[in-house]
């Protein structure tokens, strides 16, 4: 069907995705060139390393923003299930497939707690999520001090190396623990949103609760689901960041919201529900990730960069803001 | 017929002040006192304590406002706290390389001027959150992401990371001083609040900002040049910001890139606590006031009970979604 | 269904109704807002449960009451005015998602879009299903929505205002679409306000009237002025206006006015006193060339004159210190701002001149206003402070026209007043309206309700593809002719 090939490319060129991964081939062509550094393997496998913390959490929050709510309890949550986990971890000892179950049933449970909240007393999910940051992430100070664990158990702190390969005569790669947990999270969530019903229930929902109110939806079992799954998403990305920074440090995480939600944005999810794909979502993380890491290449000062990633953001948003008024301007016309 | 006039003008006033959010706040904030006062004693009533309340209100307060203001229209204005920072550093960058003098007028006109430069670099941040978000339709949450990491990326920049330390003694006392035993900050914290009062609830002004925040396009119908009020709205948020900042720097004795990055959050909560819609166009600086004296109290309470301080946010939380659930509960109980 | 009655609280929405439908016939389903229409759908759809009593029986099963599930079960199917579409999916997921509804089961896409183009082929609609509604026109959308309701095996269908957004080609295929319906069986209960289509469509209608049915009746044996006469209660007959205003001064001249895709040649004059009714199909042109001259859509050639002069208007508020006022046509979300109070509604427009000294504006002159704009305007309000979408579509309407009035304007445009405002409250509409010219007031009023421009003006224009054909004073015009010349 090459016609309904063509609309289909028609529509991807008109789409916000189209735009971003334009400015980030033009981005990495441009670093490209002028760091030879930029385009190894060596440092594509260190970028996605580094941001595989915020590139899950960004994808449960995806789900979220899609269904039609938000929440920013995540690095609270996050916080708490690495505590639960590694603490479990270490004092009656575990494996990885107990780790992850134990970290992401915390994070499935204190999404519940959301979804409760929300459903059930009928508070906009703002409101409930500020609330539930201070409570998780409180409570869990109370609860522990903020002391950090340092000594985490030796397989977890080796971590894994899968698929090892050798590059050139120096270096050798492979998949490690970071790159798997932020691979699978991305095809999980792909297949959630666009393979299965419950999936195109939830951009149904965000698009107009009412009509799946009237539809017939469970639209409480939904809502339960999305807000679940962000806490699952919360879990998983705890262990991820434990195991790169190899210690549970329970006071970092929380203040980390707002880099996720930047992300998510960015790639197109709109915070009126409905709208955002897994595609825009992995852009948005890349358009991150790859400014920063470009900067440092490029031997900007690190004091800097954050300037320029405030102006790329500030920039994009306002380009793309402009071009869909100038889009709708035209329409109005025509 | 008598008691009916006075239940009216009972309600009247309980609206003009915010609604039956009023009345579930300082029921709340009456019961905690009696708590604490109980479980306390004498101690919760010494004037240092009262004192020691009142000084760590102020700056989350006058973030809180400028937080509010963003709310009521619809938006949300995430670049609070940097704008306060870079405020703040600017003020601190012109008092600590050059000081004429030592107490003559030069001196006290060098201080004016810094504080004017850092409300100018505020006053700019507003106006570019304003452009951005009335003239070109970013959604506020994006546009405000955006210059909150441009401010802290500039603060960080010109100081690498630095704090920017030791000021003369009229901005100290700003933060630490007292005017017959009512800490200055609080003074200003009212210098704040009741214009800020006044501007919404009885001007033109401040009617658009609350329409707007219901329904931006139907105030637009109606003559409202509503990309005016939203610029000069974010600049007001920013110059806030501004205001906090001098309060901060004045009681820290110092000014960073990074100060205060934990209110955020907690100016939303306070701001919706207070009775503010999230979504925009109704909430009262009075549910405001109660409910940073409700946050402040329990602080303060917690803190005398050596309790930790983030159990306190924990209370913080839980106190938010209790008061939020109230609406629905009493539907629930009425039917 | 039989003895059907609904109590909300104390209040009776529907009194022992009985209704009768028949397989392969379309029943109109009349009434004021509040004489039970919705109420008795939502029973019929599920959502509500009848009290007690009452008996649903569907081809011989009887029910005491149904949910949506087992009413979607049996065939019927509710078509909202917002058509309840989700804007962000594709036509294909739209028509079929009723299908796929299991939980965690992959998508089966062609399965979807097999379902979808089989419905889309009944209704002869030709548009890619792989479009998101989003980008439809409201016609597409509502094909769209019919789909759904064939692809759920629909035999009834209920359409709740269905023609509310079209254009009235748009509607004569809808009309055309619904007999093919019928044809294949399929019962269609239409609600709508607008009478006489109604009529032209209609085999049988029943009329409701605050709660209890007045009567079923077969189309052919009544007119619309007994049919709103079986609505209300009340006879409302009037008479066309005699042309008496050609002395006045001219308010406002518009010459040669052109927008690029909007309208071209407007040529028109306005006098103080005179109601100008302006009509025209929607997407005319006129609801364009009505923002125009409110300084919201700038013309790209001509002149606006007032008094004589030309004017610039570059935004609304210049226009309204010209004296120029507009009532949209959209209350709900353009003229009012339903959830804040009456009070802020009403002083929205004035709030400059009503700001004292250092520009603050005390409540007490808030108060003021707002009392003399109530009794002025006869709004029944019970406190000025509740939100404005306590009141009712009629007291509505009067607080958008206080809100203008009290800018003290010239021209008063109206654009399609009546909207969703019942016939009894219209009439109280009409009233503030002549008044208005009474008193000098030069009024626009747009409608694409017939008897609404030939009725209340006393000059009508019609307008077509964005230019007008016909200006004639309401005198020497008549229905027939004025349809004529909106539809030729």
């Amino acid at each position: 069907m090459p016609d309904s090939l063509k609309a289909a490319l028609a529509r991807f060129r008109r789409s916000h995705e189209f735009w971003l991964l334009a400015v980030i081939l033009l981005l990495c062509a441009g670093l490209g060139v002028a760091n030879a550094q930029f385009l190894t393997m060596q440092n594509l496998f260190d970028l996605l390393t580094s941001y595989a913390f915020v590139g899950i959490l960004a994808l449960g929050l995806l789900v979220v923003l899609i269904a039609g709510g938000i929440d920013i309890s995540f690095t609270a949550t996050a916080s708490v299930a690495q505590y639960v986990a590694l603490a479990f971890a270490n004092a009656y000892g575990a494996n990885w497939f107990t780790v992850f179950a134990i970290a992401m049933g915390t994070g499935l449970a204190l999404g519940a707690i959301n979804a409760q909240f929300i459903q059930k007393l009928r508070i906009p999910s703002i409101i409930v999520s500020v609330a539930t940051l201070n409570i998780f992430y409180g409570l869990l100070i109370f609860v522990t001090g903020g002391k950090y664990i340092y000594s985490l158990p030796d397989w977890f702190a080796t971590g894994i190396f899968w698929f090892e390969f050798d590059w050139g005569k120096t270096s050798s790669y492979g998949v490690n623990l970071q790159i798997l947990v932020l691979g699978v999270s991305f095809l999980i969530t792909w297949l959630l949103l666009n393979r299965t019903n419950i999936g195109r229930q939830v951009y149904a929902m965000g698009g107009n609760p009412d009509a799946a109110q009237r539809l017939g939806f469970h639209t409480f079992r939904l809502n339960m689901l999305v807000y679940c799954y962000m806490g699952v998403m919360a879990g998983a990305a705890s262990l991820v960041q434990a195991q790169l920074a190899q210690s549970v440090a329970p006071t970092v995480l929380v203040g980390k919201e707002l880099d996720v939600v930047a992300a998510v944005v960015l790639g197109g999810a709109s915070l009126s529900g409905g709208v955002g794909t897994v595609l825009g979502t992995f852009l948005g993380l890349t358009l991150l990730a790859v400014l920063q890491n470009g900067l440092i290449l490029l031997g900007v000062s690190s004091y800097w960069s954050q300037l320029f990633v405030g102006l790329v953001i500030l920039i994009s948003v306002s380009v793309t803001a402009w071009s869909q008024r100038e889009r709708r301007a035209r329409r109005v016309r025509a | 017929m008598k008691q009916e006039t006075s239940l009216s003008w009972l309600q009247r006033v309980g609206r003009s002040l915010g609604g039956g959010t009023i009345g579930t706040l300082t029921l709340l904030l009456v019961s905690l006192w009696v708590v604490f006062a109980l479980v306390i004693g004498d101690r919760f009533f010494s004037a240092s304590t009262l004192q020691s309340m009142a000084f760590q209100m102020p700056e989350l307060g006058i973030l809180s406002l400028a937080m509010m203001l963003a709310l009521l229209s619809g938006g949300l204005n995430l670049s609070i706290i940097a704008t306060a920072n870079l405020t703040g550093l600017t003020i601190a960058f012109m008092l600590t390389r050059t000081v004429p003098g030592s107490e003559g007028i030069a001196w006290v006109g060098w201080q004016l001027v810094a504080i004017a430069a850092g409300f100018a670099v505020a006053g700019l941040i507003g106006l570019i959150n304003g452009y951005v978000i009335a003239y070109l339709n970013v959604s506020p949450i994006l546009a405000t992401l955006g210059t909150m990491t441009l401010c802290k990326g500039v603060a960080i920049g010109l100081t690498r990371g630095n704090v920017i330390s030791g000021f003369p003694d009229p901005i100290i006392f700003i933060g630490n001083g007292t005017i017959f035993g009512v800490p200055f900050a609080l003074v200003v914290f009212a210098l704040c609040a009741v214009p800020v009062a006044i501007l919404l609830n009885a001007t033109p002004f401040g009617a658009k900002v609350y329409l707007i925040g219901s329904n931006e396009k139907a105030t637009r119908y109606s003559g409202v040049d509503t990309r005016a009020v939203l610029l000069r709205l974010y600049v007001y948020s920013s110059l806030l910001a501004g205001v906090a900042a001098v309060v901060m720097m004045a009681r820290f004795n110092s000014a960073n890139a990074a100060y205060g990055e934990s209110y955020l959050l907690v100016t939303i909560l306070a701001a919706v606590l207070g009775g503010v819609d999230p979504f925009g166009g109704f909430g009262k600086v009075g549910g405001l006031v109660l409910a940073l004296a409700i946050l402040q109290m329990i602080s303060s309470a917690f803190n005398l009970l050596n309790l930790s301080q983030f159990l306190t946010l924990a209370i913080w939380g839980g106190i938010l979604i209790a008061v939020a659930a109230v609406p629905h509960l009493r539907a629930l109980l009425r039917r | 269904m039989s003895g059907i009655s609904k109590r909300f609280g104390g209040v009776h929405a529907l009194r022992n109704v009985d209704l009768t439908l028949e397989a392969g016939e379309v029943h109109c389903l009349v009434g004021e807002n509040g004489s039970g229409k919705s109420t008795l759908i939502k029973i019929i759809s599920g959502v509500q449960a009848p009290e007690p009593g009452g008996r649903i029986s569907i081809a011989g099963q009887d029910y005491p009451h149904l949910n949506p599930v087992r009413s979607t079960h049996c065939g019927i199917q509710v078509i909202y005015q917002d058509l309840s579409l989700f804007p962000n999916l594709s036509v294909a997921e739209n028509i079929a998602i009723g299908q796929h509804l299991g939980g965690l089961r992959t998508v089966d896409w062609t399965a979807m879009r097999t379902i979808a183009l089989n419905a889309m082929a009944k209704v002869g609609a030709e548009f890619d299903p792989d479009t998101k509604v989003a980008e439809l026109p409201i016609a597409g959308r509502q094909l769209v929505a019919i789909c759904r309701a064939l692809a759920a095996d629909a035999r009834l269908i209920i359409m709740d205002e269905p023609t509310a957004s079209l254009t009235r080609h748009e509607v004569d295929a809808l009309i055309a679409l619904v007999s093919e319906l019928k044809r294949a069986g399929i019962c269609i209960v239409f609600v709508s306000h607008r009478l006489d289509e109604v009529l032209e469509i209609a085999e049988r209608v029943t009329v409701l009237r605050d709660g209890a049915k007045v009567g079923t009746f077969a189309a052919d044996t009544i007119d619309s002025r007994k049919l709103s006469h079986l609505m209300t209660g009340h006879a409302f007959d009037y008479d066309i206006q005699p042309y008496h205003v050609s002395a006045a001064p001219v308010v406002l001249e518009i010459k040669g006015l052109g927008r690029d895709g909007d309208y071209e040649d407007i040529d028109l004059t306005l006098r103080s006193g005179e109601i100008l009714g302006l009509t025209g199909l929607l997407g005319s042109g006129r609801t364009e060339l009505a923002l125009s001259l409110f300084g919201m859509n700038p013309p790209d050639r001509g002149a606006i004159l007032l008094d004589g002069k030309p004017v610039t208007l570059a935004s609304n508020a210049e226009a309204i210190r010209q004296g120029i006022a507009y009532v949209p046509e959209d209350r709900l979300t353009l003229g009012l701002i339903l959830d804040q109070s009456i009070t802020s509604n009403l002083t929205l427009t004035v709030l400059e001149r009503l700001a004292g000294r250092l520009g603050l504006i005390s409540a007490g002159t808030r108060k003021d206003h707002v009392a003399q704009w109530v009794s002025r305007l006869g709004i029944k309000v019970s406190d000025p402070e509740n939100p404005v979408k306590t009141l009712s579509g009629g007291n509505q309407q009067r607080v958008v026209l206080a809100k203008w009035m009290a800018t003290n304007p010239r021209v008063l445009i109206l654009d399609s007043p009546t909207v969703g405002v019942d016939i009894s409250a219209k009439d109280g509409i009409y009233e503030v309206i002549r008044r208005l010219a009474d008193a000098g007031v030069a009024v626009l009023l747009i409608s694409d309700e017939i008897p609404e421009v030939l009725y209340h003006s006393h000059r009508v224009l019609v307008m077509r593809h964005g230019r007008l054909t016909l200006d004639v004073p309401a005198s020497q015009t008549s229905e027939p002719a004025l349809r004529q010349a909106v539809n030729a």
